[in-house]
């Protein structure tokens, strides 16, 4: 069974949020994502000040199986991006909800994350895959 | 789905299955880039049980061989020696690839591939109907491929006193049958290392010991990255029945000498040797992104295709086989995701023995 940490909002998309305060949230892909990938070879991430809205695709995440977009989950401005994904695209794969994060996002409404899927309801939809 | 006697192992060691034409088999232990790179630097194992195993014996099994395969089995004069070689199709296209090991005049053994087990027999017993042959598929045994600079090594570990003397001065591409096990310096990975055909009693206890020799168990997935680093084909992805061999880097796999020796598919092939044909080449792109199968390449000659493209792990960016019309000059255009990037155009060749041949 996939680690889906309590705590964090979810995309059907495989992507997690976390608030950081200040309308900051971090986004990364699942354990679930990162295990239907397999190893991770290069992300490409977006640059600081890009805008997004929801559902746009916003990096890609490439693995040794396919490359795949990641989308923002919710819209806002990339306030940061994970740098040490250059050298070290594995984090996403060992450590998809800690180092493995993709980048930060501003969003634009934060009202857009309770449009997100909980814990519970992420299991539900990747058990129903 | 059809399982090979090491199924319970692969299941026991955490492994990811994947359906593989039919075979439930390992794509994975955990991480393909890691059993890659333990195959390039140590020794890792892969459980090639699913590949299909078949003895041609009788007075006349090397006339057949020499009117079924491409390649031409008179080239095999000390026992034990292996040869390369695609079956050919009246058209000229690959039925498939396969390796032969000579024993006598009258003793052979094919390996082919598993995805082509059903076509394969079928060929082979079609084309035996005028030959005094016998056809055997031998499917009581399982097949483990030890491959790395260390595989022989530990492999030996497990060999008897008389096993390590039938291999101890066994060259590449040879294979001996000592006690239970046939033993085979092939691989398909770049690397030294053996193919093990091992009971399917013993294979179980066999890959425990292995394991405990200190060789990794590797799955598909790794296995595919390997071969393609080495330039070796994919059947199915880099040739198939409509493509031919000289458009498939298969070309010194066709035996043109004796003229006067007839072989299924040498007029077509013949005929597409002074037509000319598409061929397969190697690209490498060291920036960031992978290469991969069904993108379009443009050369100098027009559109051709990449049949095989992943992200090297050895050499850090990503390489691929691409079948173009020539001409072909240093560089070529590939269509990635949402640009076209150009690309350096080399042999089909990329790592051997661990080391970047580029």
């Amino acid at each position: 069974m996939s680690n889906i940490p309590a705590e964090l909002r979810y995309a059907t998309t495989h992507e997690w949020v976390r608030p950081e305060g200040d309308g900051i949230y971090t986004v990364g892909i699942t354990e679930h994502a990162q295990d239907l990938l397999g190893d991770m070879v290069f992300v490409d991430l977006p640059d600081v000040d890009d805008e997004y809205g929801a559902g746009d695709d916003a990096a890609v995440a490439e693995s040794v199986k396919a490359a795949s977009d990641v989308y923002a989950p919710i819209g806002g401005t990339i306030v940061e991006v994970n740098e040490d994904l250059e050298d070290s695209p594995e984090l996403v794969n060992s450590d998809p909800y800690g180092d493995g994060w993709l980048f930060k996002i501003k969003a634009e409404d934060e009202a857009e994350v309770n449009e997100l899927l909980d814990a519970e309801g992420y299991a539900e939809s990747i058990a129903d895959e | 789905m059809n399982k090979t006697v090491l199924h319970a192992k692969h299941l026991e060691a955490g492994a990811k299955m994947v359906d593989f034409f039919g075979w439930d088999m390992p794509i994975n232990y955990g991480s393909q880039i890691e059993e890659h790179h333990a195959v390039r630097q140590d020794a890792g194992m892969f459980d090639v049980s699913h590949m299909t195993i078949v003895d041609v014996k009788g007075a006349q099994a090397k006339d057949y061989l020499r009117y079924l395969l491409a390649n031409d089995v008179d080239k095999l004069q000390v026992k034990g020696k292996a040869l390369y070689s695609g079956m050919i199709n009246e058209t000229g296209g690959v039925v498939d690839d396969l390796i032969v090991y000579f024993f006598d005049e009258t003793n052979y053994r094919l390996v082919v591939n598993s995805a082509t087990k059903q076509k394969d027999l079928d060929w082979l017993n079609q084309h035996a109907s005028n030959f005094d042959v016998s056809i055997t598929e031998r499917d009581e045994f399982a097949m483990i491929a030890v491959q790395g600079p260390n595989a022989k090594a530990k492999a030996a570990e497990l060999f008897s006193d008389a096993q390590k003397e039938a291999v101890a001065d066994m060259k590449p591409f040879f294979g001996v049958q000592a006690e239970d096990l046939f033993i085979a310096t092939t691989g398909y990975t770049g690397e030294a290392g053996y193919e093990i055909m091992v009971p399917n009693t013993q294979a179980g206890d066999f890959w425990d010991k292995l394991i405990a020799a200190g060789v990794t168990p590797c799955g598909l997935g790794a296995r595919d990255t390997l071969r393609l680093e080495a330039g070796m084909n994919l059947y199915g992805q880099d040739m198939d029945e409509t493509i031919s061999p000289l458009a498939a880097n298969m070309g010194w796999t066709i035996a043109w000498e004796p003229a006067e020796r007839n072989f299924v598919g040498r007029k077509a092939l013949e005929s597409q040797r002074a037509q000319g044909t598409e061929q397969l080449i190697g690209l490498v792109m060291t920036e960031k992104g992978v290469l991969r199968a069904g993108q379009k390449v443009k050369v100098d000659g027009g559109e051709g295709v990449i049949t095989s493209g992943t992200f090297s792990p050895t050499l850090g960016h990503a390489i691929a086989m691409a079948r173009v019309p020539k001409p072909v000059g240093v560089t070529a255009e590939v269509e990635l995701r949402k640009k076209w990037v150009t690309v350096n155009v080399v042999k089909p060749s990329f790592v051997r023995n661990g080391n970047s041949v580029l």
